[in-house]
């Protein structure tokens, strides 16, 4: 068997200004595409919450809202603006913003209204961004209240902000995070037994479908966190004992694991989706999500826990690859597992514990990638790609190689984002793997030597 | 249905159409992963090369063999540019690469900007009156067959029949070159790499022309299927098609000649007797559940077949073994 070198001093400095590189890159290359300054939309965004709260109660039958406009980075509002509300072209109803721009006017009941901005009564410095908007017609008003929007302040469509890019640019690195999270198994896997394993993706998917069913049937969702995360480590576990113990006794070739593994997770994802069914599931605690100014960027209470606890979970793994003596065995079977077996290392326990990581690190990365988009049971079909662009960007077999592959990746898949079409961001995974192979198929941690 | 009109149905399709285009895409893939051990994962990409090729030419009125010289440039550029940074690395580099791409390429072909060459989601209709592939049709109109369960229309015949010839074709073809010294070395490679290279062969140059070959047949198929059917999409172009193609080739036996032929027709006898036979025993089965169903038990039959008889029908075991080593 070839050797292969799990852990190779990481040349952690050229990687971050690699990854510095990347980010500045794209911020240059970005062209403005027709979107609302996200920015600018997310500094004014007004919830019926605190409507209720600034109206002192309920909105009853209304038509309310808030003008506001973003002027020098701070939303402002503007008092005394007239709102009046008819109905087939006859007044209904009209009031007046506070200070705080907010208004509520109410109406007789459900139905169709015009709501009129009186321009006139705007104080200086505020406009409307297009004149031409200060009537909406058709407002329809269903079930007894109806916000609406009168948008201010110049056009900040198609430009975006420091705060833009750096918002991006954080969502791609809890992308990133993500995958490494559910990645550093495969790689490990890979390390220890020279398996590409596809069913990588169904441990993945395993982990999500159960906590979601544990968080369905009515348990607190940071608490079915631990639940999942132990049976996608009883999962690994079986995996090895049941499957891959069996045929590596056989020795079975390589290529031919690979395709039972195909096997495997394609039986797998079709019993998910028998079970599970075809539609998105979210997890309760993804509910109720909105993003907060912490100055440089916008980010969800829930980013920032998904981001903290995959740091922390890769901190501990690298921990326990680099300084116990169960991560010293792990690394000497992945070097060369003869000689680790005549060093006296119980090599299929070490296979064993791996792939328990492996299951329970899968687990996680599900859990998180369901919470911060949806569940579905095919998601980890749907971040294999991902997973194997970032481990062949590391380089194959290479623990590190997983993490840093899978963070420069999915900053760079969000971050493409901003310049082409949402549409095409699988496509910069595509462009990384093959240039990547073409320029340094040992992947940037890899050693060259791998390579005859 | 009786059970014979079960049996009846899946020998249709086992015969039919489905059949000749699945034994015509896995005697690409038999080339490149039965002869030369190459683990393409995106076999699927291929296919949708033809199938594009075809969809494109007849949009714009070019004609079928526009259409199909079309899909067989893109099948070779495709080749070539998956082939040259990936063949000289290790064989695991090529299945990751190749079935990323398979999965990209069918997003971009699926997304938005591309509606204007691809259809985008929506895809391509109308290509078989367009492109005429049913003109040169023969066989009068009528029903070939017998009972309600066996039957084929004409065109559906016309279609059998020239797949059919493609797939009898491209076997003879292959059957005289993997009998040639360049056939040996194709065997040398998957057996042992690194003793055909210190015989002095240029093992790239071998694997890259067995990729370009198969993928070239490959695209075939998927022009096929496109004008077969009359009409191209991308939800078609799926990662489980190539592991469908994968099965029909260990099935028959990797590394045969006739391995692709006889494992495209009792898989898809297998498949729908299978699918009949669900149906029979429970009732009102959804799409979705039963088209899961067919996958997952082929999922496990690819696993079971490369455990316990990894040679296939045809093969002998002390070759299959070796297989991609």
């Amino acid at each position: 068997m070839t050797p292969r070198r799990l852990l190779p001093a990481p040349r952690v400095p050229a990687l971050l200004a690699l990854l510095a590189l990347v980010f500045l890159g794209t911020a240059w290359v970005a062209t403005p595409a027709g979107a609302q300054s996200e920015a600018d939309a997310a500094r004014c965004a007004f919830t019926k919450p605190e409507a209720i709260e600034a109206n002192g109660g309920p909105l009853g039958q209304s038509i309310w809202g808030r003008l506001c406009q973003v002027t020098d980075g701070k939303p402002t509002f503007p008092e005394g603006v007239a709102i009046t509300v008819s109905q087939n072209g006859e007044e209904v109803a009209t009031g007046t913003t506070d200070d705080g721009g907010i208004f509520v006017v109410e109406i007789p009941g459900n139905g169709t209204y015009q709501v009129t901005l009186d321009t006139k009564t705007l104080p200086k410095g505020f406009a409307l961004t297009d004149e031409d908007r200060a009537t909406l017609d058709n407002v329809n008003v269903n079930l007894g209240d109806q916000q609406v929007t009168f948008r201010l302040g110049e056009d900040t469509r198609g430009s975006r902000d420091l705060q833009d890019y750096l918002t991006t640019a954080a969502k791609g690195l809890r992308l990133g995070l993500i995958l490494a999270v559910a990645a550093v198994g495969l790689s490990l896997v890979y390390g220890v037994t020279g398996l590409i394993n596809f069913a990588h993706a169904e441990l993945v998917t395993f982990g999500a479908i159960v906590a979601f069913v544990l968080n369905d049937a009515g348990m607190p969702f940071w608490l079915c966190i631990p639940f999942a995360i132990a049976a996608g480590c009883l999962a690994g576990y079986a995996n090895d004992r049941l499957l891959w113990r069996p045929l590596r006794k056989r020795n079975m070739a390589m290529v031919s694991q690979m395709v039972v593994s195909i096997g495997l997770s394609i039986a797998l994802r079709n019993i998910f989706l028998i079970g599970f069914g075809p539609n998105s599931k979210r997890y309760t605690a993804a509910s109720g999500q909105r993003e907060k100014d912490f100055g440089l960027v916008r980010l969800t209470p829930n980013d920032l826990i998904i981001m903290g606890i995959c740091v922390v979970v890769l901190v501990l793994v690298t921990l326990i690859l680099r300084k116990t003596r169960l991560g010293t065995a792990i690394r000497a079977t992945a070097d060369n597992p003869d000689l680790a077996a005549s060093s006296g290392i119980g090599v299929n326990k070490i296979i064993a514990i791996v792939w328990i990581i492996c299951g329970g690190m899968a687990a996680l990365g599900g859990i998180m990638y369901g919470l911060s988009v949806t569940v579905t049971s095919d998601m980890g079909f749907i971040l294999l790609l991902s997973m194997f662009a970032a481990v062949v960007l590391g380089g194959l077999g290479n623990a590190y190689g997983a993490l840093f592959g899978a963070i420069i990746l999915g900053v760079m898949q969000e971050t493409s984002g901003l310049f082409v079409d949402t549409a095409y961001k699988f496509v910069v995974a595509l462009a990384v793997l093959i240039v990547v192979l073409l320029v340094r198929p040992q992947g940037l941690l890899g050693t060259k030597e791998r390579f005859g | 249905m009786s059970w014979l009109g079960v049996f009846l149905l899946a020998l249709q399709t086992a015969l039919g159409f489905p059949a000749a285009s699945y034994a015509l895409a896995a005697t690409g893939l038999n080339l490149q992963f039965g002869y030369t051990g190459l683990s393409n994962f995106g076999m699927v990409a291929f296919l949708m090369m033809g199938a594009y090729g075809m969809a494109i030419s007849a949009d714009r009125g070019w004609g079928i063999w526009v259409g199909f010289a079309l899909g067989i440039t893109a099948a070779v550029v495709l080749a070539l540019l998956l082939g040259i940074p990936t063949l000289r690395l290790r064989a695991d580099y090529l299945s990751v690469v190749t079935i990323a791409t398979a999965e990209i390429l069918r997003l971009v072909i699926a997304a938005r900007p591309s509606a204007e060459l691809t259809g985008a989601a929506r895809g391509i209709g109308g290509l078989s009156s367009e492109l005429g592939f049913f003109r040169p049709n023969f066989i009068p109109e009528g029903s070939y067959g017998f009972g309600d369960d066996f039957v084929f229309n004409s065109r559906q015949l016309w279609s059998m029949l020239v797949c059919w010839s493609l797939v009898l074709l491209s076997t003879l073809l292959i059957r005289t070159w993997v009998r040639s010294p360049w056939g040996r070395v194709l065997r040398a490679i998957r057996e042992d790499e690194d003793a055909a290279r210190s015989l002095g062969k240029n093992v790239v140059i071998y694997k890259l022309q067995s990729f370009v070959i198969g993928g070239v047949i490959g695209s075939l198929a998927g022009a096929m299927m496109a004008l077969d059917s009359g009409s191209v999409g991308p939800a078609r172009w799926i990662a489980p098609l190539t592991f469908a193609l994968y099965t029909v080739v260990i099935l028959g036996g990797a590394g045969t000649v006739w391995g692709p032929i006889v494992g495209a027709v009792v898989y898809w006898f297998v498949l729908d007797f299978a699918d009949g036979a669900l149906n029979n025993l429970w009732f009102e089965v959804s799409d979705t559940t039963s088209g899961a169903f067919r996958l997952t038990l082929m999922g496990i039959g690819l696993m079971l077949l490369m455990v316990f008889r990894p040679q296939g029908i045809l093969g002998n075991k002390k070759e299959a073994f070796a297989v991609g080593r």
